[in-house]
C-alpha cells in the first residue's frame, strides 16, 4: 500500500552518548517493516530522475518496488547488477546530493530513503547464502587494477564477470583501501567491506598485498609481466598540512596517520600494538566528510574530554555530508566555524598546547562558488588543545608518476583521464577515482572503475590494446 | 608470509634476520628500506635493507631489539615467518660517480651505511669507513665493513676495545690529514649526524644524511615521518630517506622520535612480563 508520508521512516540509531564511546556501528539498519514502509513511499516514477543522478545507474525505482513488494533477494539482483558494493554504498554515497536529491517525493516533504533501503536489501543478502553472481568463460587476458578501493574493487570485479584474469594490487597488507584505512568502524564496519572483498576473492580475481606499484614492481614491469591492461585506483593518499608555524610539534597528526593508526591498525584496541598518543583536547582542522570522521574517532578515545572542529567557512559550506555533521553535532563535538588556524602553540618538550585562530567572515564568492572567507583584523584567540588533526584534503600518492615518465598528470599531480572513459594518453593504462578526481567520493571512484572497466573491454575487443 | 631463512644474533641487542622476500630483492638499491609486521596485532615498522640477492630472493635485516616490535622480532628463528614484507621503499642513495667517501656509522646506523659503503666499495671508489659504538661488547659487522672499505676505523665511547673516540673525532682527524672527499655519508643517531655535519662544516664537504623517524605507512601516506629540510616539510619515507645533512632540521627529528616514548616502553614492560609469565608455565 503507498505510504503518503512525507517524512523518511527514520532508522534506528545507538544512543549518542553511548555510541561516543564505542566503535560500532552508529545506525542499525531498518527492519522488515520498516523498509516495506518506507520503500512504499515510492511512486515508481516512469522517468526515474533518481537514476541520473547515481553514478553507476542503479535502477532505483526497480529495487524499492520489490522492497515494498517484500521481495529483498529480487531487490538486492538488481542493485548488484550495476553496484560491485551495494552494502557500502547504502552506508557511505552522499545520496542526498545524488539520487535522493532528484527524487520527486522530495518537491514536496523527504525523498524516499534510498541509502537506507539499499543498505537494507544488501544486509539481507549478506545474511544468507553469498548470490552467485553471473560470470563469462574465463578469456585468459590478464588485466591488473592498482589498488583494492572502491575504484579498483569495482573495475576488478567488472571484469572478472566479463571473464578477464584480474589481479589486484594493493600496497598495504590488507585489501580495501580508504574503506579500510580512512572510513572508520561506526560508519562503515569492516566486516562488510571484508565480505564484499572475500566475493571478488569468490570470483577468481587476485590479491597481490604488500605490493606498492612505482616501487616493488613499475607499472611498465607490468606490461612486460604479460598484463594486457592496468587500471590505475591508488586514490589521493598523500596528505596535505596547512604550512603554518608548529605543525611538527608532537601531537599534530594528518587525518591519514590518525585515521590509519586507529582504522587500519586498531590502535584503539586492546591487541594493537600500533600507538596513538593518548590525547585530552583534541582539535580537528577540516569540514569534509574526513575531518567528521576523525573527530568522531578522536572523541571514542579512552581519556578524551573535548573534542572541537575548527572550519573557516560556515555550515552551509561544509562539504560534509549532513547526516555526518549531524551525528557529529549529537555526540557532543564543539564546531568552531568561520574560524582558521593562523599557529600551532607547543611547550618547552615540543608538544602541541593551543591552537592560534582568526575569526572569518564571507566575502565575494571564490571560484568554487562559495563565498570566501577572509580574516576579521584582531580576532586572534586560542583553544586548548594536546592533539590536533589536519584533515585539509589529500592529493594522489607520488610513486607511480614518478616512475611512470610517459604517464600525464596535471599540476595537481592527479593523473589525467577521460572521465567517461577511464583512458589515459598511455596506452594500455587506465584511471579512475581520486587518482584521476583528487579526494572524492566512494561512489564516484566506483562509476569510474565501472566505466574503466568497459573501456578495458571495448579496446580488448576492438584490438587496440 | 615471509620465511626465515637465516637469523644471527650479533650481541645481546642486535640481530640479523635473512628473509625470503623476492618482490623486494628483485629491486632493492642501497639506502631503501621495508615496512614489516610481525603478527596481525602488530604495528608496522620500518627497517633498512641491508643486503638483498635478487638471485635467491633474499633479503637481510639488521635491528636493534629496542620496543616490543623489534622484541618480538628478535625471538623469531629460522622456520619462522613474518607476516608482511612491504618494499623496497624510499629513494634509492644517489651514489654514482663518488670516488673518495666517507662511510660513517654510529651503532646500529652501522648496518644501514654498511651496504653504502659495499656498493661504493664495488664500483671502485676509495671509501675511508668510520664505525663507532658505545662499548666493545656492541661491534658487529666489523669484518663485512673492513671486507668493504679501503680503510676502518672502529671507536668506542668508553675506550673498551682499545679506541677511546667519537666518530667525530676520526672524521676530524682525516680532514685535517687532507683526505679530500667527494662526499661523507653519515648514519646513526641524529646527534651524531647533526655533529658529523658540524664538524665537515669547516671542509664544505658535502655530507649526506640517512632519516629514520617513525612511520605507519612508509608510501607517502601518513605524513608522520615528516622532517624539515632546508625550511621545507618533507616525508623521508617518498622524499627520503637520504637528506643533505647540512639542511635537516635535528632538533625537531629528535622530539618526533620521542612522540610515543612513553608508550613504548609500557609495551615493552608488558611484554617483558608476558615473556616472564610464559617462561614459568
Amino acid at each position: 500500500m503507498f505510504n503518503k508520508s512525507l517524512v523518511k521512516t527514520p532508522i534506528p540509531e545507538q544512543d549518542p552518548k553511548a555510541r561516543a564511546g564505542n566503535f560500532s556501528e552508529v545506525a542499525l539498519g531498518y527492519t522488515d517493516e520498516q523498509a516495506i514502509s518506507e520503500a512504499s513511499r515510492c511512486i515508481g516514477c516512469k522517468h526515474k530522475p533518481c537514476v541520473a543522478g547515481c553514478p553507476v545507474e542503479v535502477d532505483i525505482p526497480a529495487f524499492v518496488l520489490k522492497l515494498a513488494a517484500g521481495d529483498p533477494a529480487a531487490a538486492y539482483e538488481i542493485i548488484r547488477s550495476n553496484n560491485a558494493l551495494p552494502a557500502m554504498c547504502g552506508r557511505v554515497c552522499p545520496q542526498e546530493t545524488q539520487c535522493e536529491v532528484l527524487c520527486v517525493r522530495g518537491k514536496k516533504g523527504d525523498p524516499v530513503a534510498v541509502g537506507r533501503l539499499e543498505r537494507y536489501a544488501a544486509d539481507w543478502a549478506m545474511a544468507r547464502p553469498r548470490l552467485e553472481m553471473a560470470h563469462a568463460a574465463p578469456n585468459g587476458i590478464k588485466v591488473a587494477v592498482i589498488g583494492s578501493g572502491p575504484a579498483g574493487l569495482t573495475c576488478a570485479g567488472e571484469l572478472a564477470c566479463m571473464g578477464y584474469d584480474v589481479t589486484i594490487f594493493e600496497a598495504f597488507h590488507k585489501p580495501g583501501g580508504v574503506l579500510v584505512y580512512g572510513i572508520p568502524e561506526f560508519r562503515l564496519p569492516k566486516a562488510i567491506v571484508t565480505y564484499e572483498i572475500d566475493g571478488l576473492l569468490a570470483q577468481g580475481v587476485k590479491l597481490a598485498s604488500n605490493c606498492v606499484i612505482g616501487r616493488s614492481m613499475s607499472v611498465d614491469e607490468l606490461f612486460s609481466d604479460g598484463f594486457r591492461a592496468v587500471f590505475i585506483g591508488s586514490g589521493a593518499g598523500l596528505p596535505t598540512f596547512m604550512k603554518i608555524p608548529g605543525e611538527n610539534f608532537n601531537g599534530v597528526y594528518s587525518a591519514n596517520e590518525f585515521l590509519t593508526r586507529i582504522n587500519l591498525m586498531r590502535a584503539f584496541a586492546e591487541d594493537g600494538d600500533t600507538p596513538i598518543m593518548r590525547a585530552r583536547r583534541v582539535a580537528v582542522v577540516g569540514g569534509g566528510n574526513v575531518a567528521m570522521d576523525a573527530a568522531r574517532c578522536a572523541l571514542r578515545l579512552p581519556g578524551v574530554a573535548h573534542v572541537t572542529i575548527v572550519y573557516r567557512r560556515s555550515e552551509r559550506e561544509m562539504p560534509a555530508r549532513i547526516e555526518e555533521i549531524h551525528h557529529a553535532q549529537e555526540e557532543g563535538i564543539d564546531f568552531q566555524l568561520l574560524t582558521n588556524p593562523v599557529e600551532l602553540l607547543g611547550d618547552e618538550k615540543g608538544w602541541v598546547s593551543a591552537m592560534a585562530c582568526v575569526r572569518m567572515e564571507l566575502s565575494e564568492p571564490d571560484d568554487s562558488g562559495r563565498r570566501r572567507p577572509v580574516p576579521i583584523q584582531g580576532s586572534r584567540f586560542e583553544i586548548e588543545a594536546d592533539c590536533v588533526i589536519m584533515a585539509i584534503g589529500s592529493s594522489p600518492n607520488p610513486l607511480i608518476r614518478q616512475t611512470t615518465p610517459d604517464l600525464q598528470v596535471n599540476k595537481w599531480g592527479c593523473v589525467v583521464a577521460d572521465e567517461a572513459t577511464g583512458r589515459t594518453e598511455k596506452k594500455g593504462v587506465y584511471a579512475g577515482g581520486d587518482a584521476v578526481t583528487g579526494a572524492a567520493t566512494v561512489i564516484l571512484a566506483m562509476g569510474a572503475g565501472r566505466a574503466a572497466a568497459n573501456s578495458i573491454h571495448q579496446d580488448i575487443l576492438a584490438g587496440l590494446i | 608470509m615471509y620465511d626465515i631463512i637465516e637469523a644471527m644474533r650479533y650481541n645481546p641487542a642486535v640481530k640479523r634476520l635473512t628473509v625470503n622476500a623476492p618482490m623486494v630483492a628483485r629491486r632493492a638499491r642501497p639506502g631503501q628500506f621495508v615496512m614489516l609486521r610481525v603478527n596481525d596485532a602488530g604495528e608496522r615498522i620500518p627497517l633498512t635493507i641491508a643486503h638483498s640477492d635478487p638471485e635467491s630472493g633474499a633479503i637481510t635485516i639488521i635491528f636493534q631489539e629496542v620496543g616490543k616490535t623489534t622484541a618480538m622480532l628478535g625471538a623469531l628463528d629460522v622456520g619462522d615467518r613474518l607476516l608482511d614484507v612491504v618494499g623496497p621503499l624510499g629513494i634509492p642513495s644517489h651514489l654514482d660517480g663518488m670516488k673518495k667517501v666517507c662511510v660513517i656509522g654510529g651503532g646500529l646506523g652501522c648496518a644501514i651505511a654498511y651496504p653504502q659503503a659495499k656498493a661504493l666499495f664495488d664500483m671502485g671508489a676509495e671509501v675511508d669507513m668510520i664505525a663507532g659504538f658505545r662499548n666493545r661488547d656492541l661491534i658487529f659487522m666489523e669484518e663485512e665493513m673492513r671486507a668493504a672499505s679501503s680503510r676502518l676505523t672502529v671507536c668506542t665511547d668508553d675506550g673498551s676495545n682499545g679506541n677511546r673516540a667519537l666518530v667525530t673525532d676520526i672524521l676530524k682527524e682525516y680532514l685535517e690529514q687532507g683526505r679530500a672527499y667527494d662526499t661523507i655519508i653519515a648514519i646513526g643517531p641524529l646527534v651524531m649526524m647533526k655533529y658529523v655535519c658540524l664538524t665537515a662544516k669547516p671542509y664544505d664537504l658535502p655530507v649526506i644524511v640517512s632519516m629514520n623517524p617513525i612511520m605507519v605507512d612508509g608510501t607517502g601516506m601518513c605524513g608522520c615521518c615528516r622532517v624539515t629540510v632546508d625550511g621545507q616539510v618533507k616525508f623521508a619515507c617518498v622524499d627520503g630517506p637520504d637528506f643533505d645533512g647540512y639542511k635537516v632540521d635535528y632538533d625537531e627529528a629528535m622530539r618526533r622520535n620521542q612522540m610515543y616514548i612513553q608508550q613504548e616502553e609500557r609495551d615493552m614492560a608488558a611484554h617483558r612480563c608476558q615473556g616472564e609469565g610464559q617462561n614459568h608455565v
